[in-house]
């Protein structure tokens, strides 16, 4: 029992991250038609500026104000270069889907090498308050406190994505957008503007979910951002692309099933069921669980 | 469904408006050179070039013949490449899966089987084939970016199942090595790296003629056709995923082919060949080349084989290690340097360097460029 507790709450923490990555992937999609390879850019990105502000201060980098602090500007350090990708470069190939999708795998590759260059290869580690890598009894399980933060973020984070596409007016305008882009621009709206809030808002989340990611694995390293955006890549699939419930639903199935089958299986098997799930859902709804067919076509 | 609209395709079917009378004889000028150019290549290990800092040392050497070798090969990977996003348009994020079941194939047939060269051969082309059959047929029911994604995951489960060495066969992160195959001596050591080289020079020119080929054949058209408007496919009668799974299977196939030399020119496999990166480079390639023209891609393959072993080289130097941080760091990263030029050719050279040679020879049409 308590291993299927811990399981569960691990599952759940690793489904945050997956959340964290994918919902920016899924909105950029959704209105842009963009698929962004240069989100585990964002991810890594922001997780090293998380990192490089915390252990600026020393001794003091284990605080929980540091912590926070950290976060913030890892989530900054996203929106930034998000939106310099954004207004440099993806905004001047507008309309032009698959140059755009090449940008970003240049601008992936790049940004991650510079990464490389300026922190080298190896991995890091993660300078958290030590509360975090305590343990919590939960139903006889012990586990890692870093697991309850990540999901209390995604959870937040998703109430407040709701908040804002629901009732908000650019919510309103994101949302019509991705329903049908060129009505939106028809009722006289700037729709580039929405383009770059969203790529803002991808960033930042990727940023959040880069520095939450450092402290789930307790260590950062240049590839993790990328690893991260494959099975992110997959939930948005899974969960239908532009639908930030079916991201939040299939990140936590995604995360469930591989850590129950790297758990009860063989470590790797988790993955590949993944993989196989993503096979199985578009053999049976092409369009994702909670996507509409016109879309992905 | 949509097909995916690749860039600076618009150029071949241009190129087809000129006067009829011109094109068998452009095409017969082409063939010569090309001839010619194989001919030079192969007969590079006997002859005593050097082409300072592009080249390692003097053509005959083995650091050079390995050098190039690996350029052909890359380069007629990324020919496969442009078979499936060149020609059909299909933006596959995944090539990299076949080319790994030639290395990895071919290295458990020789390795952990102890099977000869030719049975070996045989049944990882077999792989191949089966390979790129199963997982085509699966991603081609979604058309477009959701295509590209599956392909994506496929090719993440291959490279997972390398390095987490499930079933205890691939070596993991570390590789296989070939130490207990069964190979002819003409293949092993640094003596005879002139063989591997003409072996790759062999492939490469195989893969070439056999996507030229295909292309050229009633099913090439098809693909072609399929990328450009798929509703008249379908108004012909002719199922375009039945074309599209063609396209996927032949490059696919062919990747197994290059990956099965690649494992020979090594002597081993390793892991790097299966991931994404490897696979994002490819498109780098292609891109790079020209996505309109076939040696375009060849050009781009080698272009970029050759860019990352150089520019390390280049990293290491005593000009680059003396500048200050703010420089050094930026250049001392090949993929940095490499993504960056990828960037521009996209945002400022669409066509690659296949349509920049077009437009300085002059004769690429005004309105696609």
């Amino acid at each position: 029992m308590s291993v299927v507790v811990l399981l569960l709450i691990t599952g759940l923490g690793l489904g945050a991250l997956y959340f964290l990555a994918a919902s920016g992937l899924s909105l950029i999609y959704g209105l842009m038609r963009v698929l962004n390879f240069a989100h585990g850019a964002f991810l890594t990105l922001g997780g090293y500026l998380g990192y490089k502000v915390a252990s600026a201060f020393g001794p003091d980098s284990r605080t929980w104000p540091v912590f926070l602090l950290s976060l913030v500007v890892g989530a900054a350090g996203g929106a930034a270069f998000a939106a310099l990708v954004e207004l440099v470069l993806i905004r001047r190939l507008y309309e032009r889907e698959i140059e755009q999708v090449l940008v970003t795998v240049g601008i992936g590759l790049a940004a991650v090498a510079l990464v490389v260059g300026i922190w080298g290869a190896d991995a890091r580690p993660y300078p958290a308050p030590a509360w975090m890598s305590q343990v919590t009894g939960v139903l006889g399980a012990q586990v890692p406190n870093s697991r309850f933060v990540c999901i209390l973020a995604a959870v937040l984070v998703f109430v407040l994505l709701n908040l804002l596409l629901g009732k908000t007016r650019y919510g309103l305008i994101i949302r019509a957008g991705v329903e049908n882009r060129a009505m939106v621009a028809a009722l006289g709206i700037d729709v580039r503007k929405s383009f770059t809030a969203v790529f803002v808002l991808g960033g930042a989340l990727a940023g959040l979910g880069g520095v939450l990611a450092g402290l789930y694995n307790a260590s950062l390293s240049p590839g993790g951002g990328d690893s991260l955006l494959i099975f992110a890549f997959i939930v948005v699939v899974i969960g239908g692309l532009g639908s930030i419930r079916g991201a939040a639903i299939a990140a936590v199935v995604v995360a469930l099933l591989q850590q129950f089958a790297n758990y009860y299986a063989t470590s790797g098997v988790g993955d590949l069921m993944v993989v196989l799930a993503l096979a199985v859902v578009l053999l049976v709804r092409p369009a994702g669980l909670f996507g509409r067919s016109v879309r992905i076509a | 469904m949509t097909v995916t609209q690749a860039p600076g395709v618009g150029k071949t079917v241009a190129s087809k408006g000129k006067p009829p009378q011109n094109r068998p004889r452009k095409r017969w000028i082409g063939g010569a050179l090309a001839l010619a150019l194989v001919v030079l290549l192969a007969l590079l290990p006997k002859l005593a070039l050097s082409v300072p800092g592009v080249l390692p040392g003097p053509t005959y050497s083995a650091g050079t013949l390995q050098l190039l070798a690996v350029c052909f090969l890359i380069g007629a990977l990324a020919v496969t490449y442009h078979l499936l996003f060149g020609v059909t348009g299909m933006l596959s994020f995944g090539h990299a899966l076949y080319f790994a079941v030639g290395v990895y194939g071919f290295a458990t047939c020789l390795q952990t089987w102890h099977l000869g060269l030719l049975p070996s051969a045989l049944i990882t082309l077999g792989f191949g084939v089966v390979t790129s059959l199963i997982v085509g047929a699966i991603s081609l029911r979604v058309g477009g970016i959701a295509f590209a994604m599956v392909t994506l995951a496929f090719a993440q489960a291959g490279s997972l199942l390398v390095y987490r060495n499930l079933g205890g066969h691939t070596g993991g992160e570390e590789g296989l090595g070939l130490t207990d195959a069964k190979l002819p001596d003409a293949l092993l050591g640094v003596v005879n790296t002139a063989n591997l080289y003409w072996l790759a020079l062999a492939v490469a020119v195989l893969v070439y003629l056999a996507v030229v080929w295909v292309s050229g054949s009633r099913v090439g058209a098809m693909m072609t056709a399929v990328r450009e408007n798929e509703l008249r496919v379908q108004v012909l009668g002719v199922r375009p995923y039945v074309v599209r799974l063609t396209a996927f299977v032949v490059s696919g196939t062919l990747a197994t082919l290059v990956g099965m030399a690649y494992l020979l020119l090594q002597g081993g496999a390793n892991p790097q060949v299966t991931t994404t990166n490897f696979t994002l480079s490819l498109l780098v390639m292609v891109v790079l080349g020209g996505v309109g023209a076939r040696w375009g891609a060849l050009l781009g393959g080698i272009l970029y084989t050759l860019l990352d072993q150089r520019l390390g080289v280049l990293a290491s130097s005593s000009t680059v290690t003396s500048l200050p941080d703010v420089l050094r760091v930026p250049l001392s990263q090949p993929l940095f340097l490499l993504g960056m030029l990828f960037v521009v050719i996209v945002m400022f050279l669409p066509g690659g360097l296949a349509a920049a040679f077009a437009r300085i020879a002059g004769h690429a049409p005004k309105e696609t460029l």
